[in-house]
């Protein structure tokens, strides 16, 4: 990926503590604070009684040429940052970001990626939702909150990215930053708590520590964060771009 | 038959002064009353008559700050309201809402007022050994071939 030598390139005092945290070139830009936790730039770090803002749109991109099949690091770091445990049911237990194989009926060729909540900006959940507990923060994150939702699952019918999952069971020992309970509808958050803290997605951390990089988090709307020169340098699509809701979440090398 | 009331009467000037019966009856109170556990520190982040009237305000304001705008002050955080009232097990383990000992279980559950805050919420903070437990739950994703 070339991004990630212009980023080697970028900065070569601290190629050192790079070695040591591993091939974090997603994380080159930002500030190193201690291993796994980083500010994503200064001009985003936020106070923590400041909002979140419309001049942060928080924006991921996947590069399926890199995406290794039958690696799962992603899925596994969401499961254990966000306290989600399966009950043997795979048809109903939550799923916030899951892996999909493409194949090529033609071809036999397969690809795999993670699909996750798309972050979308114009977003079909939000647009259905009774309650408004359905909701797009102003930085762009597409969340739940939970107190006001009443579990109709009518955005869970409304997303074309079948990205949410509804909790259908009792749950105890929830973790402390990642509430959930029976009878509300749930879906990746982006790891809000982390990012809300000057961090980074669980499953973008893990996948650069323990896999290939083939993600990069950052700031859509900042021409000179990563993310943007990455999708500046080479071509990507969004998943049913077609539908017009515009996703945070785009993919090289579909 | 004015002799049995002046006995009468005297018997109740007898129990209602200061006598061992009426002394015993002031020590301990007949009306059973909550006893919540003491949380670390001076004081709470207000007054305590305060906080006993209005919590739930400051948690209602909180709750919407943090999920909507993202605000993750700590002041009025439910996270640090568990954090400071954690209560100890047997095992020197904080006790869940689960436990009678909890915090906030033992004033709820005497004024009859349900909470649904834990059904969701952790409530208690996360321990360590509890942490490490996490991390192998043993989840796997569909769609993922096996290696």
């Amino acid at each position: 990926m070339s991004s990630k030598h212009n980023q080697l390139s970028d900065d070569n005092a601290h190629s050192a503590r790079r070695r040591f945290l591993g091939q974090v070139g997603v994380l080159a830009a930002g500030i190193s604070l201690a291993p796994g936790v980083t500010l994503n730039g200064i001009a985003e770090a936020r106070e923590a009684d400041q909002p979140a803002s419309d001049k942060v749109r928080w924006g991921l991109l996947v590069d399926a040429t890199r995406c290794a099949e039958g690696c799962d690091a992603c899925v596994r770091a969401c499961a254990d940052e966000n306290g989600l445990s399966g009950h043997g049911r795979p048809e109903t237990d939550a799923q916030w970001i899951r892996k999909v194989t493409l194949r090529d009926p033609k071809t036999k060729a397969t690809q795999s990626l993670p699909v996750m909540c798309q972050h979308c900006a114009e977003p079909p959940c939000v647009d259905v939702c009774p309650t408004g507990a359905s909701f797009k923060r102003a930085d762009g994150i597409v969340l739940v909150d939970k107190h006001t939702c009443i579990g109709c699952r009518y955005c869970m019918m409304a997303c074309p990215y079948k990205a949410r999952s509804f909790v259908h069971e009792t749950l105890t020992d929830q973790k402390p930053h990642t509430p959930r309970g029976k009878g509300t509808v749930e879906s990746c958050t982006f790891c809000v708590h982390r990012i809300d803290a000057g961090g980074q997605p669980a499953c973008v951390e893990a996948c650069s520590k323990t896999a290939t990089g083939a993600m990069i988090f950052g700031n859509l709307n900042d021409a000179n964060s990563t993310l943007s020169k990455a999708l500046a340098d080479h071509p990507s699509s969004r998943i049913r771009a077609d539908l017009g809701t515009d996703p945070g979440v785009r993919y090289r090398g579909l | 038959m004015g002799w049995v009331k002046f006995i009468t009467g005297l018997v109740l000037v007898v129990l209602l002064s200061g006598t061992d019966v009426g002394s015993a009856c002031a020590q301990e109170s007949r009306v059973p009353v909550p006893k919540p556990p003491k949380g670390k520190g001076e004081q709470c982040v207000r007054e305590t008559s305060f906080m006993r009237a209005n919590h739930m305000n400051l948690l209602l304001h909180q709750r919407d700050e943090t999920v909507q705008k993202g605000i993750r002050t700590k002041k009025y955080s439910l996270r640090e309201c568990i954090a400071c009232h954690a209560v100890n097990g047997k095992d020197g383990q904080p006790v869940s809402y689960e436990d009678p000992k909890n915090f906030c279980r033992s004033c709820h559950e005497y004024v009859a007022v349900k909470l649904d805050c834990f059904e969701c919420h952790a409530s208690k903070p996360p321990s360590k050994k509890a942490a490490a437990a996490n991390s192998e739950n043993g989840y796997r994703a569909s769609g993922v071939l096996p290696q």
